[in-house]
């Protein structure tokens, strides 16, 4: 059986790359792709602590996270679609119009 | 079962750094589907079957389409390097690395690998999932159903012609 540290610790590593991922990257789709890597690092945790407890209620917030997910990235698209359409640009230092 | 953990754990992880790394956003997705079919991996040994495939089905199979077919329509190609931060690209990495550092320590402190005794794996199938869902949690599952047609509702309107 794999320790919960190693469940936990891979689950950090993802999160970590994530958030590394969201602050490097400049294309407003792949930001977008490191926010759902952090929703997947998250679950994992959620996951390892159900099986180390020994009960499903994890399991179901699990079911929950991805449902979120799938609506945040259906209305998250379609934002940069129309962001696409009015600015004719995909990367966020042209979206820098709400920065003092 | 340990070992597989392990070498899906790394490809997981491989695949995380190519999904941050590469600079072609269908690259990334690609990577991103392969840190996702590797984490069902990791569910099904975890004892988390439905959820396992789950993630196949609804992650990696339809919320990823959505992500391939943007790319595709908005024609998203190689993003070009900024030059906007400096200090971003010196201190960037190190604090990563001690952000890092800092949490896996907190987690080997609480969670000893040695120290934390597993509880007997439980049925996770759909029947026992699906028990908690429409018992314990059926509110929050309608609340969902309200978010569900909220969400196809500003999807359609965000991407009319004029907005």
């Amino acid at each position: 059986m794999v320790p919960l540290a190693h469940i936990l610790a891979l689950s950090v590593i993802l999160f970590g790359l994530g958030v590394a991922g969201f602050i490097v990257r400049r294309n407003i789709i792949t930001i977008f792709m490191c926010i759902e890597l952090m929703l997947n690092a998250v679950n994992l945790a959620f996951i390892g602590f159900s099986r180390y407890l020994g009960n499903l209620d994890g399991q179901v917030f699990v079911f929950f996270v991805i449902v979120v997910a799938a609506a945040e990235a259906a209305v998250g698209l379609a934002i940069i679609i129309a962001v696409q359409r009015n600015r004719e640009s995909l990367s966020i230092d042209d979206l820098d119009s709400m920065k003092l | 079962m340990a070992a597989l953990f392990y070498i899906f754990g790394a490809l997981a992880i491989l695949a995380a750094l190519s999904v941050v790394l590469q600079r072609t956003p269908v690259y990334s997705a690609l990577s991103l589907i392969v840190v996702l079919c590797s984490l069902a991996v990791v569910y099904l040994l975890l004892g988390a079957e439905f959820l396992a495939v789950i993630q196949v089905i609804v992650y990696a199979g339809a919320i990823m389409v959505l992500f391939v077919l943007v790319i595709m329509l908005l024609n998203a190609h190689r993003e070009e390097p900024t030059d906007r931060s400096r200090v971003a690209r010196i201190l960037g990495a190190p604090l990563l690395a001690v952000f890092l550092g800092e949490v896996l320590y907190a987690v080997w402190q609480h969670f000893p690998p040695e120290q934390t005794p597993a509880a007997p794996a439980v049925n996770a199938g759909p029947r026992a999932i699906g028990e908690l869902l429409f018992r314990n949690y059926v509110l929050p599952f309608e609340v969902t159903s309200i978010l569900i047609l909220v969400a196809v509702l500003g999807a359609v309107v965000l991407a009319k012609k004029q907005l």
